[in-house]
């Protein structure tokens, strides 16, 4: 019924003419899909001046990369990338999409999917193909992560999704890989886009990305007070990570959003993430799950973080945070 | 100016616990709130009228009866108009059938006032499904630009300036009108009622649109004008408990530490 949509999609996420990293990590989960389906894994590029990325999206697992060129889609615009994007789904027709869950791509699928009309699953967390009907399984979390949905698209193509950054690993680029680059012909005049772009304004660059940090030492409630956090960055320095927070302490106002962990925060996968003083609400831990260790130091022996974690310390958080840069110290002399 | 918010009654996801047990969701007994999100897009629309004087807000939300007590909660802050859009019909709905019907009831309303909405708010997703598609959704439905996860408006004549939260930064964006936009918590901080509206709310008549009172394709409606189904929902399996470190604070530390040089983390 759906023989002549063939092919697994991504739409690569750029700013500034670089492709940022969830697009990978997109493509590698393309691949798997794609490889299950016998089917072939597409990338669409869009922006000024892209084509120099193409051949690196080859080397991660595209066999085709479709360049979209053009002055107008320099940078993202919800008209200007649903339209050229719709209209060569138009002519291309495609099995699924993946799309990545940054505040771009949450502004852009769900527009082409209002225009394609088709199905779309925010936010997964897990992508399988069924083994008895080849329809993409879409697994995400709902109701704050308290529990997980996996959502079908059985009588609609394309089947369509989107996947937050740091949730699935990045493939192995490999070297040489060989694929096909199509220029794309653009049709986009200046009329097709109403929201006029005035300016960007750059949050303080000093600020980290803790998506993209090794070792996360994060605090919580159980912290008790701003100046308490001083240790934790202290110790931060020391093992050379960075400081993540949980909801309530961006609530407070002592750090920005930026640094916030968790559902409505960010999803990391550092190797190590040492939890101080944070309880475990499943809307925190629902964002760490996919960390290679955690260690969570609680008073509370009860306390729901220690059912996550590899190791537990019940203890007094300032006292551990201090014996824990002590040894550190030590340790690296 | 004509204002117009879209809300949603949702259960308030913070009060859900787990049972300790059975590892399965304690559902009966949560209370039901409007989105938090939606209150910053009430207040944004609010403070819009305050600043022209003839402007009116509207609320919009469609579900099942209970939800016009989300909406006399908008009133009670100082919305003008509520609408409850509710039929059978409409059950199962996923967002993309959500969203066809609630464009389908903005357009009749739009019909009935005999003008379009110049603004609509909505929040940047709702806590229960974390979707954010219904606003963008029926922006495109009703062909209207859109601006999504809003913290920063300011209107000038028929254009909208509006900060758009980005991982890189702030992006501002002017939009013509009609615009649809989806608002973000530091938006703003949303008003407490006043005994005024209060009392207006509690008088207040929710208007109410069923199916029969709008143009609708009714394959687009309900479960079947919705592409994706739940196939099944499941507790998030628990990553297993780890080691318990209860002696005293240096070894534990120590412990730790060992690992952490295996490892090559230090």
């Amino acid at each position: 019924m759906f023989e002549e949509y063939k092919g697994v999609y991504v739409i690569a996420d750029c700013f500034d003419g670089q492709v940022r990293k969830v697009t990978y990590e997109l493509i590698g989960q393309a691949r798997l899909i794609a490889d299950q389906l016998q089917e072939d894994v597409h990338t669409l590029l869009l922006g000024a001046k892209v084509a120099g990325e193409a051949q690196s999206l080859i080397e991660y697992g595209s066999d085709y990369v479709h360049v979209f060129e053009h002055p107008l889609l320099a940078r993202y615009t919800t008209d200007g990338y649903t339209k050229v994007i719709t209209d060569f789904f138009a002519q291309n027709k495609p099995n699924v999409i993946l799309i990545g869950a940054t505040n771009d791509g949450r502004d852009l699928a769900p527009r082409i999917s209002g225009r394609m009309k088709n199905g779309v699953v925010a936010d997964c967390t897990i992508l399988s193909v069924s083994t008895s009907d080849g329809l993409v399984e879409w697994t995400r979390p709902a109701l704050g992560g308290n529990i997980l949905a996996e959502i079908i698209c059985p009588e609609h193509r394309p089947q369509m999704g989107s996947v937050r950054p740091n949730v699935f690993k990045m493939p192995e680029r490999q070297e040489g890989r060989q694929g096909h680059i199509n220029q794309v012909d653009v049709q986009l005049t200046d009329a097709d886009i109403r929201n006029r772009f005035v300016e960007m304004i750059k949050v303080d660059m000093n600020d980290v990305n803790i998506e993209e940090a090794e070792i996360i030492v994060a605090g919580g409630r159980g912290m008790g007070s701003p100046e308490n956090f001083k240790i934790l960055e202290e110790l931060a320095d020391a093992l050379g990570g960075v400081l993540g927070v949980t909801r309530p302490i961006v609530e407070k106002g002592w750090y920005p959003l930026s640094r916030q962990v968790g559902q409505t925060g960010k999803t990391v996968a550092p190797k190590l993430y040492l939890a101080f003083g944070i309880s475990g609400a499943i809307q925190h831990t629902a964002g760490i799950t996919g960390s290679d260790m955690i260690v969570a130091i609680n008073n509370d022996p009860e306390a729901a973080i220690f059912k996550v974690c590899d190791y537990g310390i019940v203890g007094d958080a300032m006292e551990v945070a201090r014996e824990m840069i002590a040894q550190t110290k030590a340790i690296k002399g | 100016m004509e204002l117009l918010v879209c809300i949603k009654q949702v259960p308030d996801t913070s009060e859900i616990k787990l049972d300790p047990e059975t590892n399965t969701l304690i559902r009966t007994g949560l209370p039901s709130i409007v989105n938090p999100f939606d209150m910053n897009a009430l207040e944004a629309a609010l403070a819009v009228k305050d600043k022209y004087p003839g402007t009116r807000v509207s609320v919009i939300t469609m579900g099942p009866p209970q939800a016009s007590v989300a909406l006399k909660e908008c009133i009670s802050m100082g919305a003008d108009d509520a609408y409850l859009i509710t039929d059978r019909a409409f059950a199962g709905a996923d967002t993309l059938a959500t969203s066809y019907t609630i464009a389908c009831a903005i357009s009749k309303v739009q019909e009935d006032q005999g003008k379009p909405f110049d603004m609509i708010f909505c929040g940047k997703q709702a806590i229960d499904g974390d979707t954010a598609q219904v606003g963008p959704q029926i922006a495109e439905e009703l062909g209207i630009p859109q601006v999504t996860y809003v913290c920063g408006i300011e209107v000038n004549d028929n254009i909208v300036r509006t900060q758009r939260e980005h991982e890189e930064g702030f992006e501002v964006l002017d939009t013509p009108m009609p615009m649809l936009l989806t608002a973000v918590k530091s938006l703003n901080e949303p008003r407490y009622p006043t005994l005024h509206n209060s009392i207006r709310a509690t008088q207040y008549e929710v208007k109410t649109i069923t199916v029969k009172d709008m143009t609708t394709d009714p394959k687009r409606l309900g479960l079947q004008g919705s592409p994706t189904r739940v196939r099944k929902v499941y507790s998030p399996p628990m990553r297993s408990a780890g080691t318990m470190l209860t002696g005293a604070v240096s070894e534990s530390v120590a412990t730790v530490m060992d690992v952490l040089k295996q490892k090559e983390l230090i």
